[in-house]
């Protein structure tokens, strides 16, 4: 097996917790505050690790087996994407599909979770969550049929391998409206403003987090780590498309990957500065607006 | 072939003997029942052989009826429908004999399986019939035995509804068979299968015209949109283990000879793919959605099946393109990724369907927002239903996901290769298509599942509930074993859609063996992918475990805000989890609401109900049927209610029928 295929699963499976540290230090910037520690999420983790658990007297296997599922899917999409150039652990053709129906598998498991604790409040969040994702696999998959069309490849990390400069420079306005698009859904599918506030203290305004409610001790700890993959795997999706150095030399192009998702935190964290959240009336629209930037973008290539 | 023969004929005779048996609620069981599970076990054996790929086995007879002859043959697309339909069959009637021991003191449960038997036995009997007439005679004792067992417990009134809103609607579609075969034999000569042929000298327009009323024929059966009104009506009725056979695989016989017809009509011209590709999606994404609209736990499975006929649909249409426009990944990804998933639906959706019934078995309600908790007192079904909620959801690592990843696989092949336009638009609708379906029936499934097991009882239907007796669990488990290999092993099985896929793909067939073995490629990955999963499952559940077995492990009421009395009507319902979805689509769905709101001051009573009855139902074929009833009212002139008058008109229509044929 190849050394360099092991370096994007590690770095996702190292570093992806710090991703969230530097979208709250952005925000705390931005709020006029000095914030958490970077590394804050490291120790919510090992201090949750090291704690107890209280159950719900409704819940059911299923209720622990959430968790585990989700992190175990959610880690298996982190072998199947790349780091900028650098391809992944295991590539094949049409493992773009695993991809997302990997982490279709995270979220079902994560509602059925919820609603076994028989909360109305966790019904309510697994409802919107539902919601939400029906609306943004359509885009999603767009997004990956146009990259599809545009590198000719099936395999994630072929595909983004062959998004170089010069692909920019031929196909800009479609691959800038992926881009587009692919944010939207990133955005979304982890919870962030302005699809939902993973900030928010009240109950009935949560989606996410209300889903979790009832989880502590290692169960929350492996939420919380799987909910920071999956915003690791998803933005180094947009990372591929967006950063196009593509040198052949392993430590140059991983670091541009890197130096892509760092940057891509900060973007998050400004965009969570600087906007309300909308309306949940509004979300709908939200997504089919990035379904249409998707088809878009394809239409662009195809001509 | 003799050996399926003699299968079948023993089906028949322990349906004969069972029926006479019939006053013996324990013989005719006995008879019924395990007649099917010896002849569908004989059967499977010389029917895995031929769907696997060993020579065709055929027998003609003469037969006693003008035009036609006895001529069956069991050849590999036959074979391949053959396998879930027997092995379903088996399954479900194991599990009917429990299922219906509290009926035995009030029905004549012979009745009942000797219908059973017969439907099993002339769906084989479709499925190898190589002859139109013979064909229709199956095909119209399926429709008719079937009928009897949705209208098995026919004192309810609605039960009484359904059986007729299918008797109906499966006429009518045979009305458009009959056409067709009357169509096709008459330019061949004969009504021969292997003489059809010779009809596609007559040109374009009547090969167009036999493959439009095979579509809407077979179509009514297999549950196209808008065709598919009498599915969430006779489904529901019947007995839970009759459902699932008929949701499982008697639907599927409508593709079985959608597919027939389309080996026998030669070359398929381009737009036979897109109308194939627009059915299928349509179909897909409205079942789905009217399934979410749905409390009615097995109405919503009912609709489901719409659904998944539609992802078969589009995987049919794809091929076809495929095959129209030669482009080999296409044609045979799309075939291939269709079948497998007739195989997969019949395996989770019976799966569901026993599933439903344990729950109906155990509560005696098929209400899901009366339901709730069932997973404590019924923790094995609710297993095995999840395993088939997650399957039919086409999440990996099980059969759902494979089946569905062959046909995305064709359209992003195509898509990837820069084709021409025509093939790209019915490529990306599909995958556009295909992926707001999982996403809908992901959030319909976790509807079901959750609202039916996990959370609190709603009601005191479910407080009593009882885990189904080991005859009952069984069939279910060989169901979700199904589901799971298939899954996990996906690269064996693919290769071995190659033979059924052959006679589909025409003039590409060189190419059949080559690509699946391609697409095995990639799904040896995905068993790998699979096998670190669970790898990582099972490193965390014991971390887990370690990490818990020190520290303090409390049990506590669910966080609720500080409410002091919480009750179990407060949970989410499935009608409320659904609502967000139900209300964004409303221009489909056209939700009812019943709202008492609540008067004054102080709160009085107050109460909501939705219903969401069909659109097409209630929009398009009620109007039409009530238009046709008063434009055929006025044929009651003739109608006179003596039979010396009827007999009258017989006398006159046989003598001008003698007059017109001697001129």
């Amino acid at each position: 097996m190849n050394f360099t295929a092991l370096l994007p699963p590690s770095a996702a499976l190292v570093l992806a917790p710090l991703l969230l540290g530097i979208v709250n230090r952005t925000k705390a910037i931005f709020g006029g505050r000095r914030g958490q520690p970077l590394l804050q999420l490291y120790f919510d983790l090992f201090k949750l690790l090291g704690k107890g658990a209280t159950y719900s007297q409704t819940t059911t296997w299923l209720f622990s087996a959430g968790p585990i599922i989700g992190l175990g899917a959610v880690f298996v999409a982190a072998l199947l994407v790349p780091l900028g150039g650098v391809s992944g652990s295991l590539s094949f053709t049409g493992d773009l599909l695993l991809f997302a129906y990997l982490l279709a598998m995270m979220r079902f498991f994560t509602v059925l979770a919820a609603l076994d604790t028989g909360s109305s409040f966790e019904g309510m969040g697994a409802s919107r969550e539902v919601l939400i994702s029906a609306l943004a696999e359509p885009g999603l998959f767009l997004c990956l049929a146009t990259l599809a069309r545009q590198t000719g490849s099936l395999a994630l990390s072929k595909m983004l391998g062959e998004i170089t400069t010069r692909s920019w420079l031929q196909h800009g306005p479609a691959l800038a409206l992926v881009a587009a698009a692919l944010l939207v859904v990133i955005l979304a599918e982890n919870a962030r403003i302005p699809v939902d506030d993973p900030n928010t203290h009240l109950e009935l305004t949560m989606i996410h987090e209300v889903m979790v409610l009832d989880h502590g001790g290692p169960d929350l700890a492996f939420i919380s780590y799987g909910s920071a993959l999956k915003l690791w795997v998803l933005s180094a999706l947009f990372v591929g498309v967006v950063v196009p150095v593509r040198t052949g030399q392993v430590l140059v192009d991983a670091a541009a990957g890197l130096a892509g998702m760092f940057l891509l935190a900060v973007v998050i964290g400004v965009v969570e500065s600087t906007m309300a959240r909308l309306k949940l009336l509004r979300v709908p629209n939200l997504l089919v607006g990035a379904t249409a930037l998707a088809i878009l973008a394809l239409v662009l290539v195809v001509k | 072939m003799p050996l399926f023969l003699i299968a079948m004929g023993l089906v028949t005779l322990a349906g004969l003997i069972a029926l006479a048996a019939g006053r013996s609620g324990r013989w005719s069981t006995l008879v019924g029942a395990g007649g099917a599970v010896v002849g569908c076990t004989l059967g499977l054996v010389s029917v895995f052989r031929v769907a696997l790929g060993q020579p065709a086995q055929a027998l003609r007879l003469p037969w006693a009826m003008p035009g036609a002859t006895f001529h069956v043959e069991l050849d590999a697309l036959s074979g391949f429908f053959l396998v879930p339909t027997l092995l379903l069959a088996a399954l479900a009637a194991i599990y009917g004999i429990e299922y219906l021991r509290s009926f035995r003191e009030k029905k004549n449960l012979g009745v009942l399986w000797c219908c059973f038997d017969l439907l099993v036995v002339s769906m084989a009997m479709v499925m190898i019939a190589r002859d139109g007439l013979l064909f229709l005679v199956a095909w119209e004792t399926m429709a008719l035995v079937s009928f009897f067992l949705v209208a098995f417990e026919h004192e309810k009134d609605e039960v009484r509804k359904a059986s007729w809103i299918y008797l109906v609607a499966t006429h009518i579609g045979t009305a458009f068979l009959l056409v067709m075969f009357l169509l096709l034999a008459r330019e061949a000569g004969s009504f021969d299968f292997d003489s059809f042929g010779r009809a596609r000298a007559a040109g374009p327009a009547l090969v167009g015209l036999v493959f439009m009323l095979g579509v809407v024929g077979f179509g009514t059966k297999a549950g196209f949109v808008p065709l598919h009104v009498w599915l969430p009506e006779a489904h529901p009725a019947a007995p839970s283990h009759v459902s699932a056979v008929m949701s499982g695989v008697m639907i599927k016989t409508g593709l079985y000879g959608l597919l027939r017809l389309l080996t026998l009509l030669g070359f398929p011209p381009a737009w036979w793919g897109w109308l194939l590709v627009g059915i299928g999606v349509s179909s897909g994404v409205l079942g789905v959605l009217f399934a979410l609209a749905q409390h009615d736990l097995k109405r919503l499975l009912a609709y489901h099946s719409v659904e998944n006929i539609g992802i078969i649909t589009l995987g049919i249409g794809l091929g076809l393109l495929g095959v129209s426009l030669k482009i080999p990944a296409l044609a045979v990804l799309g075939f291939a990724g269709g079948l497998l998933h007739v195989l997969n639906h019949a395996l989770f959706k019976g799966l569901l369907f026993l599933g439903a019934g344990a729950v109906l078995h155990a509560t005696g309600t098929r209400e899901i927002d009366h339901l709730g908790g069932l997973a404590k007192s019924m923790p094995r079904t609710s297993l095995l239903f999840v395993i088939g909620a997650a399957a039919i959801s086409g999440l990996p690592p099980l059969n759902g996901f494979v089946s569905e990843l062959l046909i995305y696989l064709g359209a992003f092949s195509s898509i990837a290769a820069a084709r021409p336009l025509v093939v790209l638009v019915p490529a990306v609708i599909g995958v556009a298509g295909l992926a707001l379906i999982g996403g809908l029936a992901a959030a319909c499934f976790t509807k079901a599942s959750g609202m039916v097991f996990l959370g609190e009882p709603r009601s005191h239907h479910a407080e009593h509930a009882h885990e189904p007796s080991l005859s009952m669990q069984v069939p279910m488990m060989i169901l979700a074993a199904g589901c799971i290999v298939i899954g996990l092993l996906p690269a064996a099985v693919v290769p071995a859609l190659a033979a059924a896929t052959l006679p589909l793909v025409g003039p590409l067939g060189s190419v059949v063996v080559t690509t699946l073995e391609h697409a095995a490629k990639s799904l040896g990955m995905i068993t790998l992918a699979a096998g670190v999963f669970l790898f990582v499952v099972a490193a965390l559940t014991i971390w887990r475990r370690w990490l818990l077995v020190r520290r303090p492990v409390e049990e506590s009421v669910t966080w609720d805000c500080g409410y002091a009395h919480p009750t179990t009507r407060m949970q989410y319902t499935a009608s409320s989890y659904a609502q967000p979805l139900t209300k964004l689509f409303a221009l489909f769905l056209r939700t009812r609401q019943h709202l008492v709101s609540p008067q004054g001051i102080f709160p009085s009573a107050s109460s909501l109900s939705t219903e969401t009855p069909d659109l097409f139902s209630r929009g398009l074929f009620a109007p039409l049927f009530a238009r046709a009833e008063s434009a055929l009212s006025r044929l009651r002139v003739v109608q006179l209610g003596r039979v010396q008058i009827y007999v009258l008109y017989i006398v006159v229509a046989l003598l001008s029928l003698m007059i017109w044929k001697v001129n």
